[in-house]
């Protein structure tokens, strides 16, 4: 038995511990945020946050998350109340097939969380391990660089910007 | 807006089965040939399916529903067709709902590809909105007792001057919308648009950045089971020996299939099925045979194959006239689709009848294709398209499709869900084939090309299922089917030599497709297919071209260009980058490429500037400006994501993507072995501007961007470095 915290919620699951967060993620809690993209850490299309960093949940065994803090991107909000960053990223229409961009949002988030006012060379290399094959890429830097300045603009602060 | 309806299988039961709440619902007629019966002919697939209400339903209630035989393929089809029907029918788009391509309720529209969505689709649904406008209107005249100038369509009802209004629900009981169109009905006046030519937010983005079911990857059917499939090594191995058993008694497994070469698990659990699907690959021995090309004389292979010579311009072939003779070959390696997704389908077989749930970009063709593979009559299976990942033409999606339905067929009653490896996909899927031109043209004494000798040769460009031998899982099966013999696609949009034919005032042009059936790696149709290597082999000569005339590349293109829309292209995407006032910097380079893609549709233009690192010798596409015409803007925010993410993945292809293999099997498994442009690379800019045409036909906008951006990104190297790239990946020597 494996006590998971995903999204600010305890779950008891009967899984091996060796079984890829994805897997879990998709599979017993029925979350469609990340996704399954190459299953080698390779595309980002997976990504999570784990403790507030990105991470491809792909590659990472259950096992290795007791008493860790997991955060998708239902964590973020939901599609009739849009989280401020996956808001930026309507805004912007920073989507095309759109498969990529769950693990774009959480690889995103990590970075804004830590760094509210990133260089644009900071953006591009933090999210440099994330592939998007529609060539989106110009809209989700813009889709950044605006949550990253509603962020330096809004009075609130940092921690409840970005829940 | 709506909910996401591909993925309400409640909403879709409801259309099939509530008839009564429907106004004269009814299945789609088989596809009417009008041109045996004389009738008129119809504007986009009206022609096919001419019935109004094979396109737009209004319900007792008034809720109106869109059908389209088109996909959703991330190009944002079904926002600009809602906002199509929205203007026509006086309604906001968030009040429509659109059923997309379905076997079982929407018409039979082909494949979405070739750019040719609003065209076909979007024309039709804004004939038939604009005529059920009309017929509405016509009734609420009867009924109030007015004239119809009296009278407008707003908000779901018929108003009228007088403050009186009927709503659309209470005015169908007539089965007003069963009735033949006519293609005559007076479209919304340009002027007077409210949604045609805005911007309106996709619809289909809210749940894609919240973790909202979305993607057929996402569906999850009561009871479904997961399958994965094992392939071969390579094409042709062979299995030779495989002991089941111990698979078969894994945790959760329900299934070990196999069928001659074909393996496959199902299991309760989708890690569970990873495991057995990684255990019975162990356990597999497989007799291999070198049966590709060398890799290394790829296109000596291509070269000296037996080819069919295809005819597409026929000029003298004689170059003597001119002053200065000028010839070039170029190559394009193989290059794949490489979903960020791979392909993945959900089938069950239950009380006779199989049902699909695909991310194809052809649902009928599918069925058939399906049908013929299971053995069921065509009636008897249901194919639904939902969102997948980008496919940018045909990868592993079909094939997948085919692997669900085998499954589902081997386990009757429960939904299967199957979703290849990144491997599979990149192993099996179609590439584009790899392709070689020739190039040779004379220039005459005023700088004008005075003759032009073209010849491009590739493999087939067209293999997309209809025929169950064009599906990789039937190769694989004990009875196998085999593969429907390539042939060359028609002109004018072409196959292999699509754009082939210069779009430039040449006096004596020859250009000839040389067309190679043979097919040792698997390719089909991959985004713009020829288009991108002839625009690319084309536009980089023009500027061999201009620079052996000593012109600048735009003048010199509009020197021998009448058409006004490809001159206000050229000359606004020209101005916008500051071409004429470009100062080059160290190591920097501006380049122009210009095409009408299939010299029938959308007409770009582009100037780029590159940065070349000598040192590392990489090429960064630093900043793009575009300018594209694609006819009536729709959303012209969805043109621009359009061509932004042509011109990106284009430029992916044009400077990183090769297939690689050895004499066996294909070696391109994952991404390091299959590298794409990463966020480093991206440029500081690219702009697109729309060259909006109110009122004229839809051109299409998918596939505009391929071929011009590789051009231009060669011509603008060429200006760095002075060494002309002519072999695709670019690769500075």
């Amino acid at each position: 038995m494996i006590t998971l915290t995903v999204n600010g919620k305890a779950h008891q699951l009967e899984v091996d511990p060796e079984t890829p967060l994805l897997y879990v993620l998709r599979g017993e809690l029925a979350l469609n945020g990340a996704k399954f993209g190459c299953g080698l850490g390779q595309c980002g299309a997976c990504t999570v946050m784990i403790d507030g960093v990105a991470v491809n949940s792909c590659v990472t065994p259950v096992g290795t998350l007791q008493g860790r803090r997991v955060v998708t991107v239902e964590g973020l909000g939901t599609s009739g109340q849009v989280g401020r960053l996956a808001q930026a990223f309507i805004d912007e229409q920073a989507a095309q097939c759109g498969y990529c961009i769950a693990g774009m949002i959480m690889r995103a988030q990590a970075l804004l969380e830590h760094n509210p006012a990133p260089s644009d060379t900071e953006i591009r290399t933090h999210m440099e391990p994330n592939l998007c094959r529609c060539g989106t890429h110009v809209r989700i830097f813009r889709a950044i660089r605006r949550a990253s300045e509603t962020l330096r603009h809004a009075s609130t602060p940092q921690g409840e910007m970005f829940p | 807006m709506t909910a996401p309806d591909s993925l309400s299988p409640s909403r879709r039961s409801f259309l099939l089965g509530g008839g009564a709440l429907l106004v004269s619902f009814s299945l789609p007629p088989p596809p009417a040939m009008a041109e045996e019966t004389g009738e008129p002919k119809l504007p986009g697939s009206l022609q096919r399916y001419r019935q109004l209400d094979s396109w737009i339903r209004i319900d007792d209630r008034g809720v109106i529903t869109v059908f389209t035989g088109k996909c959703e393929l991330g190009q944002g089809i079904k926002t600009a067709l809602l906002q199509v029907a929205a203007e026509e029918l006086g309604v906001t788009p968030e009040s429509l709902h659109l059923i997309t391509a379905d076997t079982a309720l929407t018409p039979n529209e082909g494949y979405t590809a070739g750019s040719h969505s609003m065209q076909d689709s979007g024309t039709a649904i804004r004939h038939a909105a604009a005529q059920a406008r009309s017929l509405l209107i016509g009734t609420a005249a009867a009924r109030l007792s007015v004239s119809i100038d009296r009278l407008k369509a707003q908000d779901g009802a018929v108003v009228a001057d007088d403050g009186r209004r009927l709503g659309f629900g209470a005015l169908v009981k007539d089965k007003e919308l069963h009735v033949a169109a006519d293609g005559r009905s007076v479209l919304t006046d340009a002027a007077h648009y409210r949604v045609i030519g805005k911007r309106v937010d996709r619809v289909d983005i809210p749940a894609k950045v919240s973790g909202g079911p979305a993607f057929v990857h996402d569906l999850r059917l009561p009871g479904m089971l997961h399958a994965r499939v094992v392939r071969p090594p390579s094409y042709h191995a062979t299995l030779l020996r495989i002991d089941t058993t111990p698979i078969a008694k894994m945790p959760g497994v329900r299934a070990v299939h196999r069928d001659g070469n074909y393996l496959a698990v199902i299991a309760e659990r989708e890690y569970q099925a990873v495991t057995a699907m990684h255990a019975l690959g162990k356990a597999a021995a497989w007799n291999e045979t070198p049966s590709l090309p060398e890799p290394d004389r790829i296109f000596d292979w291509l070269a000296t194959q037996p080819a069919e010579p295809v005819p597409v311009l026929a000029g003298s072939g004689h170059l003597t006239g001119g002053l200065n003779i000028l010839e070039a070959t170029y190559r394009r390696a193989y290059q794949m689709h490489a979903s960020i997704g791979p392909s993945c389908a959900v089938a069950q077989f239950k009380n006779g009848q199989l049902t699909v749930w695909t991310h194809s970009q052809g649902v009928f063709p599918l069925r058939e294709a399906i049908a013929e593979l299971v053995q069921l009559p065509a009636a008897r299976v249901r194919c639904i398209q939902v969102d997948g990942s980008g496919c940018y033409g045909h990868n592993g999606a079909d094939d997948a499709g085919a692997d669900a339905a085998l499954l589902a067929m081997a386990l009757a009653g429960r939904p299967v869900r199957v979703q290849w490896t990144r491997e599979q996909e990149n192993a099996w899927e179609p590439y584009g084939s790899a392709m070689i031109t020739k190039a040779h043209a004379a220039l005459g004494p005023e700088g004008r090309i005075t003759a032009w000798d073209y010849s491009v040769r590739s493999c087939t460009h067209a293999t997309r299922a209809g025929p169950a031998g064009n599906l990789l899982p039937a190769w694989l099966l004990a009875r196998p089917s085999t593969p429907a013999r390539p042939r060359p696609l028609p002109l004018p949009e072409g196959g292999g030599h699509r754009n082939a034919a210069p779009i430039y005032s040449i006096p004596d042009a020859r250009v000839t497709y040389e067309f190679v059936p043979a097919m040792p790696l698997r390719v089909s149709a991959l985004r713009s297919l020829g288009g991108y290597m002839n625009i690319f082999s084309i536009e980089s000569f023009i500027d061999e071209l201009a620079q052996a005339a000593k012109a600048d590349p735009v003048d010199f293109r509009l020197r021998h260009l009448e058409d006004s829309r490809a001159r206000a292209v050229i000359k606004e995407a020209a101005d916008r980058f500051g071409w004429a006032d470009y100062r080059r910097q160290q190591d920097h380079g501006h380049g122009f490429a210009f095409a009408r893609y299939k010299n029938l549709a959308a007409y770009l233009a582009l100037a780029v500037e590159v940065e070349v690192d000598r040192t590392s010798r990489r090429v960064r596409l630093k900043r793009a400006v575009a300018a594209v015409d694609c006819g009536e803007a729709v959303n012209p925010d969805g043109i621009e994501n359009q061509i932004q993410g042509g011109i990106l993945q284009s430029a992916s292809w044009t400077l990183h993507e090769r297939v690689a293999f050895d004499n066996t099997r294909i070696t391109s498994r994952d991404w390091s072995s299959y590298p794409i442009l990463r966020f480093s690379e991206i440029p500081d800019e690219i702009q697109v501007h729309v060259v909006n045409q109110p009122g004229a036909p839809f051109l299409g906008t998918g596939e505009a961007a391929q071929g011009p951006t590789a051009a231009a990104i060669a011509n603008a190297i060429a200006a760095a470095t002075g060494t002309r790239l002519r072999d695709i990946p670019l690769t500075l020597p």
